[in-house]
């Protein structure tokens, strides 16, 4: 058996076998994405990049042809974990396999972040997240999409939670919120719900809800994807994003109208609670009621009021004989009692009147007796003033100087006439008065005698 | 009172508001009526107004079932819809 099997088997060249290798490794690995960890990167003066890219378990040779390099988003450094994309050929004269490497992204989670900055930047730069863009929920959605897996805890939590609060007609859109294809088809299902006819038998939501569970940064990423963010801006429907948990925040997030923390919130921004809204309702039905009864009864109660005022023709005819009759009475009550009153006040008065002559002839007695007794005093007070006068001279006389000239004595005066005292005023011309006339005199013609007793006293009776 | 009878049909224009829209103009009528500044027959009429917002805006609330489906897109690409299967 051995030795036919031997000599059936045509026998390989070494050179045939190499390049069944080669055509087979290229068919079945055409392209290819591997995730390792660079190691001996060495770039030759050709401007080729050799490396090697291993795991714990195994080590694969890879290149990258000079023509490529510029094309890099990262350049291959040692220890940097990368995801090689490109296709496996053979090195045939050194019995090798190795990856032609065409692109390298960085794997990781500080390397994604820096990507999904970098996007985020980028989109924002475009305009994709103004807050401009964002639409209003509306408040009571007929119809609510939801993007997400059909499976699993996120579309029960959102289903229950909309139960608990208003049930709506919800249309599940199923997808797969990871791995590979996964942003196509959230793009693909958000796009979808937008292009429903509104009118068509598929109804059209008014709202949308993107969500999945919370993951690791690499299970999130399909929604950090431009392609699902893009899809989320373009939506005319308003969409709510509810990716993961609260802490983690995708690129959907910031495109969305509203970013929900958890599925369950999504669900709760897109319906009212029901039972509060019926209250509500019911409340400002219950006013309406109220206020159009108490308005009508107001309007009733014043006319009623107004009602009153209106009287019966008869009435006004009537009400106005009673206040003629009134006002003849009063009158006839003036006539019956006001004239025998100033009748009286007439007679009164004229009994206080007097005649003219009676007021003259009484008044000219007064005058007659008041002219007697006015000349009687008169003629009093005369005499009496005459006796005084007589009584007064008397005594005038008998204290005039001249009743002490009656007694010797003489009055000596000076040149002005005025009495000289003192012998010390005798100067000059003097005059000298005796009982029966006035001599001329000069002082110091006689020699000068000074005579005891005689009355130095003389001007004090003046 | 003129009230709408209860089973008089709802006019077309208000039928055709959203529930937030019947609800704001609900509210303004009331606050209008509240006011009593408006003549007899403009509170009437805004009274009956009243009543129909209410009456649609309760149907709208009324009109509260759960009905989940889930997309499925036919060979041609159209959506169509199917009962929810959970998985």
């Amino acid at each position: 058996m051995d030795a036919s099997n031997k000599t059936n088997l045509e026998p390989y060249t070494v050179g045939e076998l190499s390049g069944a290798l080669k055509r087979t490794i290229e068919t079945e690995f055409g392209q290819v994405r591997v995730r390792g960890e660079i190691s001996r990167a060495k770039r030759l003066p050709s401007g080729h990049i050799y490396f090697s890219l291993k795991d714990e378990t195994a080590v694969i040779e890879a290149v990258i042809w000079r023509s490529s390099v510029p094309r890099l988003a990262t350049q291959p450094e040692d220890g940097t974990e990368v995801i090689a994309t490109g296709k496996l050929t053979t090195y045939g004269a050194r019995s090798q396999y190795q990856l032609i490497v065409e692109a390298l992204e960085l794997a990781g989670e500080g390397a994604l972040l820096k990507q999904i900055e970098e996007r985020k930047k980028r989109l924002a730069a475009e305009g994709l997240f103004d807050p401009a863009r964002k639409k209003p929920l509306p408040s009571l959605p007929t119809v609510i999409g939801v993007v997400t897996s059909a499976s699993g805890a996120v579309i029960r939590d959102i289903l229950h939670r909309l139960e608990d609060r208003f049930p709506r007609r919800v249309l599940v859109w199923p997808v797969a919120v990871q791995g590979a294809g996964s942003a196509e088809q959230i793009a693909a299902a958000i796009r979808g719900f937008n292009a429903l006819p509104i009118d068509g038998e598929v109804p059209r939501p008014d709202v949308l809800i993107v969500a999945r569970g919370g993951g690791s940064l690499e299970d999130l990423m399909a929604f950090n994807e431009e392609i699902v963010v893009r899809a989320a801006a373009d939506s005319a429907i308003p969409l709510i994003s509810a990716v993961g948990h609260e802490t983690d925040t995708t690129l959907i997030d910031f495109a969305s109208d509203r970013r929900a923390p958890t599925p369950t919130a999504a669900a709760e921004f897109a319906v009212p609670v029901r039972a509060d809204l019926l209250a509500r309702v019911r409340e400002i039905g219950g006013r309406l009621d109220a206020t159009a009864m108490r308005g009508l009864e107001q309007q009733r109660t014043h006319l009623t009021a107004l009602s009153r005022g209106l009287v019966h023709p008869r009435q006004l005819v009537e009400g106005a004989w009673q206040r003629v009759d009134d006002l003849l009475d009063r009158l006839s009550r003036c006539a019956q009692v006001a004239v025998p009153n100033r009748l009286r006040d007439v007679e009164q008065l004229g009994r206080r009147l007097r005649s003219p002559a009676e007021l003259l002839k009484e008044r000219s007695g007064t005058l007659d007796l008041w002219t007697h007794r006015l000349q009687a005093g008169a003629t009093r007070l005369a005499e009496r003033k005459e006796a005084d006068v007589e009584r007064w001279g008397a005594l005038l006389e008998s204290l005039s100087y001249r009743r002490v000239l009656d007694r010797g004595y003489a009055l000596v005066r000076d040149g002005q006439g005025v009495p000289v005292t003192q012998a010390n005023d005798a100067r000059g011309a003097l005059t000298i008065e005796f009982k029966d006339g006035v001599v001329q005199a000069a002082a110091g013609i006689a020699p000068k005698r000074k005579r005891d007793g005689e009355p130095k006293d003389q001007a004090g009776l003046f | 009172m003129a009230t709408p009878a209860p089973t008089s049909p709802i006019p077309a224009d208000i039928a055709a508001l959203s529930f937030e829209d019947a609800l704001a103009e609900l509210e303004r009528i009331v606050r209008q009526v509240e006011e009593g500044r408006a003549k007899l027959d403009d509170a009437i009429a805004a009274y009956e107004r009243g009543v129909l917002l209410k009456r649609h805006c309760e149907a709208k609330l009324k009109d509260a079932q759960a009905r989940i489906e889930q997309i499925a897109l036919a060979s041609d690409g159209s959506a169509q819809t199917r009962p929810f299967s959970d998985g």
